[in-house]
């Protein structure tokens, strides 16, 4: 770029802009932003003590059943070895720290994103303004969101979920809405013409024929959520994610290493689990479906 | 009684601004123009009634708009001109509230895939309409299951839905609407997704079902001989206009135009046709009280080799044949001959004349055909009734007119050396 060309375009000062807009947030909204980070840190540091109030040796088995109950033993077993492995790496306590980080990010943005994806369902006007911003925020380099979590909440685990659940928003409206829409258009009818009210449909028949895709949507903000924690340690979230930040300034391969291993464990744990809960069907040797199919044997039978 | 659906002047467009649409459409233009435009005129100046538990089929094919008007009758679809009412409530001035209290209360609905939800269970969907009306739990549950034991679903309650074949599901989507006991029935092509052999199966239960209930039913389907099997009138409808509407036999015998006639042409006119509506009425009759010479005379005015024989109730009583007569007059005796080797066959006026080939080979007699109360109505003599599914054939029908024994029929014609005299006549103008 050549001087006389950037002397033709005057400079618009969109940064400077935005500054000064967050910056007007922060005085005039600070009573809200004091609010969320009492909840948000309320919230995560209680999830992370009850986890960790189990010791590690009596904390697996019980992952390995939850694995068993939703999904299958081969995931149990495997959660077993890779939490070990976690374990005797000593990075017991970061994992917990993450995955409480982890699950109250993800607890927010369903929050915020399930209502969202259906509003954009019935409404076209808001689908066609939610879209672009969906883009927006999954487009923009996370690192970003944490410079305004930052001047908001300080440092610490706060900063960190908010910029994790603005990056874990997207897939979750956009699943939500999809799998609204996508609900047989007769199914609706069907509902329609015995003459059921919007709200009645959306209970009765949109949400729950929606529930696999928004599940797949869940397990999409799940692993969102989990890349962004380990940028979250960047700003001082206690986690792997603060140790993958340590290994970086200090050149320290082993431990590199070991916590990122650690997140890859944790990442599949979570995945496969999210997953094996938006399609229960799929997976018949988990406890859930076994106890399903009794209880609709008894059920047939007693007719 | 009045009707319980009327359609008045109904209009369905879709695209931006509807209305001018219709503007155009009333001025003259085609539905062509109104697609350059980007208009899609799916229902066009669509005007009936259907009255008190009648089955009215709308019969068209696909892109005929005979979706778009069934989903207009229980305001799936707002019409954008017309006026349709059910009953004397007239749906286009409605709040969406009214609407969906007169859906819950008056009209039900069965869809061709079905619409079941997977998620419930049989029991569960069929009491659907019920717990959208707000009935409590126990209640609907028993009248779910009444309405799956109608359908013949006893004991299935318990199951989901894709446990069921596409049968048994469709008689699912028919006990939810039975259940919500609603006067009006919608079926959109709800027997279409079945193979031939259930759907037969469903057409007749639907018929029973209909004469127990007694629900007014509208009916669609692209299958002219569903229409003609299930119709007590039938509206044929294409590009968007009802092109005729009457009952099978009207439409089959007096196509409006050429889109009609060719449709007909691959009825199975022997199923669609009653013994009612090929029957000729003999020019003469004879009382069973009076005599062989009475019968004599009447017989050589006839030209017929045969004479039915009525009782005062008009029931028939016996056919007389001329052989026999002649004998009678000769031996001078004074009681009517019966002849020993001629039974009379006779049918209800109703029978498809499918049914009557058999009896017809049978007997030499023609069929001798009475009303719903037994008394006579008319004759079927085996010529009139080779000749009335002979028709069906369409294009070759004038062929088979002008050769004096048609192929088809020349064997069955030469042992029927009677008939054929009688009913040369009338073969003629059919």
């Amino acid at each position: 770029m050549t001087p006389q060309d950037d002397s033709l375009i005057p400079r618009i000062p969109i940064g400077d802009w935005t500054d000064s807009g967050i910056g007007w947030l922060k005085t005039n909204l600070s009573w809200l932003f004091d609010a969320l980070r009492s909840v948000m840190s309320f919230l995560v540091d209680n999830l992370t003590d009850l986890l960790l109030l189990v010791p590690a040796l009596a904390a697996i088995p019980l992952f390995a059943l939850l694995a068993l109950t939703l999904r299958s033993w081969k995931l149990a077993v495997g959660t077993v070895i890779g939490f070990l492995l976690v374990l005797s790496m000593g990075q017991w306590e970061t994992m917990i720290q993450t995955m409480a980080l982890v699950l109250v990010a993800t607890a927010f943005a369903v929050l915020v994103a399930v209502p969202l994806g259906v509003l954009a369902a019935v409404n076209s006007t808001v689908s066609a303004i939610v879209k672009p911003v969906m883009d927006f925020m999954q487009t923009m380099p996370a690192f970003v969101y944490l410079i305004p979590a930052v001047i908001f909440f300080s440092i610490g685990v706060v900063p960190g979920i908010f910029a994790t659940i603005i990056f874990a928003l997207p897939p979750g409206v956009r699943m939500t809405e999809l799998g609204i829409r996508q609900v047989d258009s007769e199914t609706v009818e069907a509902g329609e013409a015995f003459g059921a009210t919007p709200w009645q449909i959306l209970r009765g028949i949109q949400l729950p024929l929606a529930v696999p895709t928004i599940m797949a949507g869940v397990n999409q903000v799940i692993m969102l959520a989990l890349s962004m924690a380990v940028v979250a340690g960047m700003v001082g979230a206690d986690g792997l994610g603060k140790e993958v930040v340590q290994a970086i300034s200090t050149q320290n391969l082993p431990l590199g290493v070991e916590a990122g291993l650690s997140v890859v464990i944790l990442a599949v744990f979570l995945d496969r689990l999210t997953a094996a809960l938006g399609s229960p069907g799929e997976y018949r040797t988990s406890l859930l479906s076994l106890a399903q199919r009794a209880i609709a044997q008894r059920a047939t039978t007693g007719v | 009684m009045p009707p319980v659906i009327s359609a008045e002047g109904l209009y369905k467009i879709f695209g931006r601004r509807p209305q001018r649409g219709v503007r155009d459409l009333r001025s003259g233009s085609s539905r062509e123009d109104l697609r350059e435009q980007g208009l899609t005129a799916a229902v066009i100046d669509a005007s009936f009634s259907v009255d008190p538990g009648e089955i009215f089929v709308v019969m068209g094919l696909s892109g005929s708009g005979k979706s778009t008007l069934i989903r207009m009758v229980n305001g799936l679809l707002p019409a954008t001109a017309g006026e349709l009412r059910i009953g004397d409530e007239v749906l286009s001035q409605m709040s969406p509230a009214q609407v969906r209290e007169v859906r819950r209360r008056r009209i039900s609905m069965v869809f061709q895939h079905f619409a079941l939800l997977p998620h419930r269970t049989v029991g569960e969907n069929a009491a659907y309409g019920l717990k959208i009306n707000g009935v409590g739990r126990s209640d609907r549950e028993a009248r779910a299951e009444r309405a799956l034991e109608m359908v013949g679903l006893k004991g299935w309650g318990g199951y989901r839905p894709d446990a069921l074949s596409g049968g048994m599901q469709q008689r699912v989507g028919l006990a939810r609407a039975l259940a919500a006991d609603t006067d009006v029935l919608l079926m959109d092509e709800a027997f279409s997704a079945l193979d031939p052999l259930i759907r037969r199966d469903m057409q007749d239960q639907l018929v029973e079902l209909q004469q127990q209930l007694d629900k007014t039913i509208l009916f669609i389907t692209h299958d002219l001989n569903e229409a003609m099997r299930l119709g007590d009138r039938i509206a044929m409808m294409r590009d968007g206009r009802i092109v005729q509407i009457g009952t099978s036999d009207e439409i089959l015998n007096e196509p409006a135009n050429d889109y009609v006639a060719s449709f007909i042409k691959d009825v199975d006119r022997s199923r669609v046709l009653t013994a009612g509506t090929v029957m000729e009425k003999p020019s003469q009759t004879l009382g069973a009280d009076q005599g062989p010479r009475t019968a004599h005379k009447l017989l050589r005015e006839t030209q017929n080799p045969w004479l039915v024989v009525l009782g005062r109730d008009r029931a028939p009583r016996g056919v007389l044949w001329e052989d026999d007569v002649a004998q009678a007059v000769s031996a001078g005796r004074d009681d009517l001959p019966w002849s020993d080797t001629h039974e009379m066959p006779v049918v209800s006026h109703d029978t498809p004349i499918a049914e009557l080939f058999t009896l017809s080979a049978q007997h030499l007699c023609p069929l001798v055909v009475v009303d719903d109360k037994g008394r006579f109505a008319g004759v079927v003599p085996r010529v009139t009734l080779l000749t009335a599914a002979g028709v069906g054939v369409g294009a070759d029908a004038p062929e088979s007119a002008e050769p004096d024994d048609p192929p088809g029929a020349g064997a069955d014609a030469s042992d029927a050396a009677h008939g054929l005299r009688t009913t040369d006549a009338q073969g003629g103008d059919r």
